[in-house]
């Protein structure tokens, strides 16, 4: 099976082509032998002769550099998988890893899997609150970071009474004392020739991602070894990756996208991949490809749509005649943002669709197939995915109407479940499809278009931003008597987090009380839960059994109408 | 945190010295984007990167951008608010300050 850019394809002898058993075959794996992450998007590698490949090429916000091989990597990977097991880490154990994009993330991370532990990643800018519900919902027995963030971890320390171990990457450059619990690791000082990879089956937990919802606190997706099935072929035939790219991935592995597409799928095929540790500029961006040669990029709209408002010039500074291949996740590529990326770089953005829990690209714009603008593409040949009707599950074909998107399962990379949530797992499901929870219809062609989220929960940035975790957040502030919280549409993140906040007695809106109110969510949950916009109200509108109508407020805010409100409390 | 007296000063316009509007700035960035446990070790002055290390990201610029609005009774339009304008406190110092020429 081959992909190329070079050819037109047609979508339908991909259908034949393009099978998971491919990916099976092509891994080298056989009915009921063990599969070990780890160990294919390493050591496999490193046997095979190619270890002397660089697999990584790090470079901090100063401008260094840092390379590894797969043979590093191998080593590496060794040396914490020792360290672990040599703290009691065992099998199915869920360790985090809280870090900024430094090299001990993405190796520590398949070290964490070579000892048969599940990789809980967490978003490095998370605040008190948002890694308090996380860890203490998983029971993670120990957490990775660095002395930038323990304060952090320490202050929730007391409230997760299953973490045993801190594990702190830097202490030898800070020195500072360590408390009882908390110990040094230096990953460069540990190489280990040999670790014998626990012995894991495709259906073994691999890694933990945490992802909102409309209510509640995040669901923890839980993912297995096998999901490398899906990530090893989808990355080859999307990002279309081959032996002699240079890939860089934006996105952080605090996040889906990072690990599946950041960490596993440009290593599960023996790929050189970039990592920029340094926060966003263009000049910055055009320089890592330029400096970096990058041949293939897989971004996010909104990091387009910051490159779109900086202009044309930034781009024709640098050469970026390296890049064949450009794709989008994250969330819908508006068609002026690929227009754009023609005119800058002379190629097409690729959007791809997916979500944390599916763990690769679902619905997708193939290499060589045509992209129409704002579509989201066609579902990815090996998966059987269609719009279908709310109610009844059944799909529909008519071109234009809109239904929900829905996925066939099984695929390799599906969650498995919901950690302690299995309820709202199988409430995933309709009429034997899985449900993704976004709105969508079909064009005559067969391509998606995507038309909106079918809940609540706020898609900024890229990111999924739960409603009730900001609200809750809200009730903290000692103003705040009741408050919801609305993805407001935004022309660079899609939307930003809009809270509509009534206050206790006593306090009146200000300048200062706003600015008080961002920070307070910014620093318990994360910066892209803080409200970019506060309006103050007499009061919330909510059902009479006390639900917040956040539909209602978002079509306020949209100028629609507000449907129904025959059940609001007008009390 | 904002309580019945406020602690914020005062918002009334003002045109301070660059040497105060210097440490009133580096002393909120402090305050607010730094961990407190870290406050006192990193090494922050008018020249250190802001967004391109991390200490402040993109969508952390917003309130800083609110709180200088705020501080000098100004107003920054967005397509100003930018990652190279908001890297060091040196640049934030030229934005603000030709704002606050604009308004006499």
């Amino acid at each position: 099976m081959t992909s190329s850019l070079s050819r037109a394809v047609d979508y339908q002898d991909l259908r034949k082509e393009i099978t998971w058993d491919v990916s099976k075959r092509e891994l080298g794996y056989t009915e009921g032998s063990p599969v070990n992450l780890a160990h294919l998007c390493i050591d496999r590698h490193v046997e095979a002769g190619r270890g002397e490949t660089l697999a990584l090429v790090h470079e901090n916000h100063d401008g260094e550099l840092r390379h590894f091989t797969y043979r590093d990597l191998m080593l590496l990977t060794n040396g914490w998988a020792g360290f672990l097991r040599g703290l009691g880490i065992k099998n199915l154990d869920r360790v985090c890893l809280f870090l900024d994009r430094v090299p001990e993330l993405y190796i520590g991370f398949m070290g964490i899997l070579k000892v048969g532990a599940v990789v809980e990643p967490l978003f490095s800018a998370f605040g008190e609150d948002a890694l308090h519900s996380r860890m203490e919902d998983s029971a993670a027995v120990a957490i990775i970071t660095q002395r930038k963030h323990l304060g952090k971890v320490r202050r929730v320390r007391e409230r997760v009474p299953s973490l045993k171990t801190v594990i702190v990457i830097d202490h030898e450059e800070d020195g500072r004392p360590l408390r009882e619990g908390e110990v040094a690791y230096s990953m460069m000082a540990n190489r280990l020739e040999t670790f014998p990879v626990f012995k894991t089956y495709p259906e073994t937990p691999s890694v933990l991602h945490y992802t909102s919802g409309t209510t509640g606190k995040p669901k923890g997706a839980m993912h297995v070894h096998g999901s490398v099935f899906a990530q090893y072929l989808t990355t080859k035939v999307v990002l279309d990756l081959k032996d002699d790219d240079i890939y860089w991935c934006t996105a952080d592995p605090g996040w889906v996208t990072g690990t599946s597409y950041g960490i596993i799928g440009p290593w599960a095929l023996g790929v050189t991949q970039i990592v920029v540790d340094a926060g966003f500029s263009s000049d910055r961006w055009y320089e890592t490809i330029e400096k970096h040669r990058v041949t293939v990029w897989y971004t996010a709209p909104t990091a387009i749509r910051m490159l779109m408002k900086d202009g044309l010039d930034p781009v024709k500074r640098h050469d970026h005649s390296s890049l064949r291949h450009m794709c989008s996740v994250g969330e819908p590529l508006n068609p002026e943002a690929v227009r754009w990326g023609r005119e800058a770089f002379g190629l097409d953005y690729h959007d791809t669709f997916w979500q944390t829990e599916t763990g690769s690209i679902m619905i997708t714009n193939l290499p060589g197939m045509p992209v129409k603008p704002g579509s989201m593409g066609r579902p990815f040949p090996a998966l059987e995915a269609a719009i279908v009707d709310p109610r009844s599950g059944e799909p529909i074909t008519s071109p234009g109407r809109v239904g929900l998107i829905a996925i066939r399962p099984p695929w390799p990379s599906m969650m498995r479940t919901y950690w302690n949530n299995s309820a709202t797992y199988y409430g995933k499901f309709l009429n034997g499809w899985y449900i993704c929870g976004d709105q969508a219809s079909l064009d005559a062609d067969g391509y998606f278009w995507f038309c909106g989220r079918d809940d609540d929960v706020i898609n900024t940035g890229g990111h999924l931003v739960g409603p009730f975790e900001i609200e809750s957040a809200l009730l903290e502030h000692e103003a705040v008597a009741e408050s919801a919280a609305i993805g407001k549409p935004d022309p660079v993140n899609m939307e930003v987090v809009k809270v509509f906040v009534a206050l206790r007695p006593g306090y009146t809106p200000s300048d200062d009380l706003e600015l008080s109110i961002m920070n307070h969510v910014r620093k318990r949950l994360s910066p892209l839960a803080m409200p970019q916009e506060i309006a103050f109200v007499d009061k919330v509108p909510k059902t009479r059994s006390g639900k917040i109508l956040r539909r209602v407020l978002r079509a306020q805010e949209m100028g629609l109408p507000t449907g129904d409100i025959s059940t609001m409390d007008d009390n | 945190m904002a309580g019945r007296e406020p602690q914020v000063a005062s918002r009334q316009p003002i045109n301070p010295g660059e040497g105060l509007m210097k440490e009133m700035i580096l002393e909120y960035i402090k305050n607010e984007y730094i961990d407190e446990d870290e406050a006192d070790e990193i090494v922050l002055d008018e020249n250190t990167p802001l967004i391109s290390s991390g200490i402040v990201d993109s969508f952390s610029m917003v309130s800083l951008k609110r709180f200088l609005e705020r501080k000098y009774s100004i107003s920054i339009p967005d397509e100003e608010a930018s990652p190279e304008a908001f890297n060091t406190v040196t640049s934030i110092i030229a934005l603000v300050n030709k704002h606050v020429a604009k308004k006499t």
